[in-house]
């Protein structure tokens, strides 16, 4: 691999996600309906905990009342699915605009790999998805201002949405090379990751071991233990080989045109 | 430099290009005829690597097309039919976008695409974004990132469409120039660029090849042409004329002149006919207008071809 092919293409694809609006504007609405998400979850915890001063009942009813469980945990839930919803927002365009316009035929004629057209495009899109994220690390330092929240299940929590949006960043690009058409790239993307999302949802109809099997496989059960703090080999894994394995599939799809 | 031999491309079913061979010789300019949907941009796509043959194999510089598919690509400069380009570049930025892609050292890049700029008069939009360029500054800009690393081969899907006539003039002169230090293959469907243009012509239709041949041998026949125009009786000329020796047929055509009539004749001696022509205007009291060779053009032998092919 070519490491300067690499860095031109990335270069170009970042400067056409920050030369039009695509860049700003999906990351605008993301950080608003994330810190709509914050605010009430804040807002609640301080009624709650307001009323748990005077009310001993329900003091004891929250005995765990506090900051992580209440406003932190439920946050990266919360983000991880505004994330799934503006995922493919963001991978649609990566080879589906290309085949449209054409501009793939100069660019896989180029002396490129294929491959180093696919790991700069992911690598490109995954960074915007960084800046999306990293915006919101202003939630946590809010808190940090107001309250006392645990630092670590912090940190683990963002590492966990940075592996969850690689993975989503790498199933969206592969739903781009499908087609040359970004709606259906995108719906397609967007029924995949709901599907991956939902998965576990029929873990208790089915037989014990089947039901652990799509446990596993299901995209959010990992992140739900990052977001306590806990840092299981098991989730990273799984992040790591669905990103990998999209990533082959892209490739797999790019190539397929020699085939075909 | 080229060397292509039985190559075939399937689409699912249907067959695009059906057992075409053919070389290119190094600094030859190569054109690509052929009516739409022929198969031309099918052969240029297998060279530039774009997708390999069903059948057959294609060699650019020694190198397999999708064996050493990498190689060749670096050898050669492509621009294809549509243009397309990085619209949310500017003129600049995209020429060096190609010229580091291409794999030019970084230290030269800056001055050949400030070259490259120049030779293609870019300029003056070196700094607009590509979607607000005009067609003929599009089809410079194609060229211009075809030719940015200077390479051996270049592949040019029909480079003048769109262009205005100045503008054509123009891009035929650039091509010209390459002529000599590249090897060129254009495809186009204009019949004068090719013998304008090119030192041997191959013509495709329905995926086969019909002809490969320089374009003055496909032009020149065993028998000629001549338009005469000549004032006097239109039917008493014609039955002259058709009753001349030597002559083997007579056409009517249109002139603009009143009371002058215009024919196009075919002989297979000129010589005697000429000498014919001139006694006998000269003894009907007949006056000769013009006379001049009408050597078959290469759109009547392109229409023969490609209909004789479907008949």
């Amino acid at each position: 691999m070519n490491v300067r092919s690499v860095g031109l293409l990335f270069k170009r694809e970042l400067q056409s996600y920050f030369g039009s609006l695509i860049a700003y504007v999906t990351i605008t609405m993301f950080l608003v309906i994330a810190g709509y998400f914050f605010y009430n979850l804040l807002a609640t915890f301080s009624v709650v905990s307001f009323q748990a001063q005077t009310n001993a009942m329900l003091a004891r009813q929250y005995q765990l009342l506090n900051i992580n469980e209440t406003v932190v945990r439920p946050l990266f839930g919360n983000i991880s699915i505004i994330m799934l919803l503006m995922t493919p927002l963001l991978t649609m365009r990566l080879f589906s605009e290309e085949k449209k316009t054409g501009t793939i035929e100069l660019l896989l004629t180029y002396p490129v790999k294929d491959v180093e057209v696919v790991i700069s495009k992911f690598l490109a899109c995954f960074v915007v998805f960084l800046v999306m994220i990293l915006l919101t690390v202003t939630f946590p330092i809010l808190l940090m201002a107001l309250g006392e929240p645990e630092v670590m299940p912090i940190i683990t929590g963002y590492l966990g949405l940075i592996l969850l949006g690689a993975a989503f960043v790498s199933l969206g690009m592969f739903t781009s090379s499908l087609t040359e058409n970004q709606i259906v790239s995108a719906s397609i993307c967007l029924g995949v990751l709901f599907f991956f999302w939902l998965m576990s949802y029929s873990a208790a109809f089915v037989s014990a071991d089947f039901g652990r099997v799509i446990t596993y496989l299901s995209i959010n059960e990992h992140i739900a233990s990052l977001a306590k703090g806990v840092v299981d080999t098991e989730d990273v894994i799984y992040y790591l080989c669905f990103t990998a394995l999209f990533l082959f599939l892209t490739l797999r799809s790019l190539e397929s045109k020699r085939w075909r | 430099m080229i060397e292509v031999q039985n190559l075939t491309k399937d689409y699912g079913r249907h067959r695009a290009i059906d057992d075409i061979s053919f070389s290119v010789e190094k600094g030859e300019i190569l054109g690509f005829l052929g009516p739409n949907a022929a198969g031309k941009t099918t052969v240029m796509r297998i060279l530039t690597c774009f997708f390999p043959p069903t059948m057959g194999r294609a060699t650019v510089a020694g190198y397999d097309c999708f064996e050493d598919s990498l190689e060749v690509r670096k050898r050669i400069g492509y621009l294809p039919e549509r243009v397309p380009l990085y619209e949310d570049m500017t003129a600049r930025d995209y020429l060096t976008f190609a010229a580091g892609i291409k794999g030019m050292p970084a230290k030269a890049i800056k001055g050949r695409v400030a070259r490259v700029m120049g030779d293609f008069g870019l300029e003056e939009v070196s700094n607009k974004m590509i979607r607000t360029l005009s067609k003929g500054y599009r089809q410079r800009m194609g060229l211009a990132q075809a030719v940015v690393n200077d390479p051996q081969v270049l592949i040019l899907d029909e480079p003048t469409v769109g262009l205005d006539p100045k503008q054509i003039k123009e891009v035929r002169k650039l091509i010209k120039e390459m002529a000599g230090k590249r090897t060129v293959i254009l495809s186009t469907h204009i019949l004068p660029e090719v013998s304008i243009l090119c030192g041997r012509v191959i013509i495709i239709n329905k995926g086969k090849l019909v002809a490969v041949d320089r374009p003055e041998n496909l032009t020149s026949k065993d028998s000629g042409r001549m338009f005469l125009q000549i004032d006097g009786s239109l039917d008493g000329i014609e039955q002259e004329l058709a009753h001349l020796d030597g002559v083997k047929g007579v056409e009517r055509e249109q002139v603009a002149s009143e009371g002058s009539h215009g024919f196009i004749v075919e002989f297979d001696d000129e010589k005697r006919v000429r000498q014919n022509l001139h006694s006998m205007i000269a003894q009907k009291g007949w006056e000769l207008v013009e006379m001049r060779p009408a050597g078959t053009s290469l759109e009547d032998i392109f229409i023969e071809l490609v209909t004789r092919e479907e008949a």
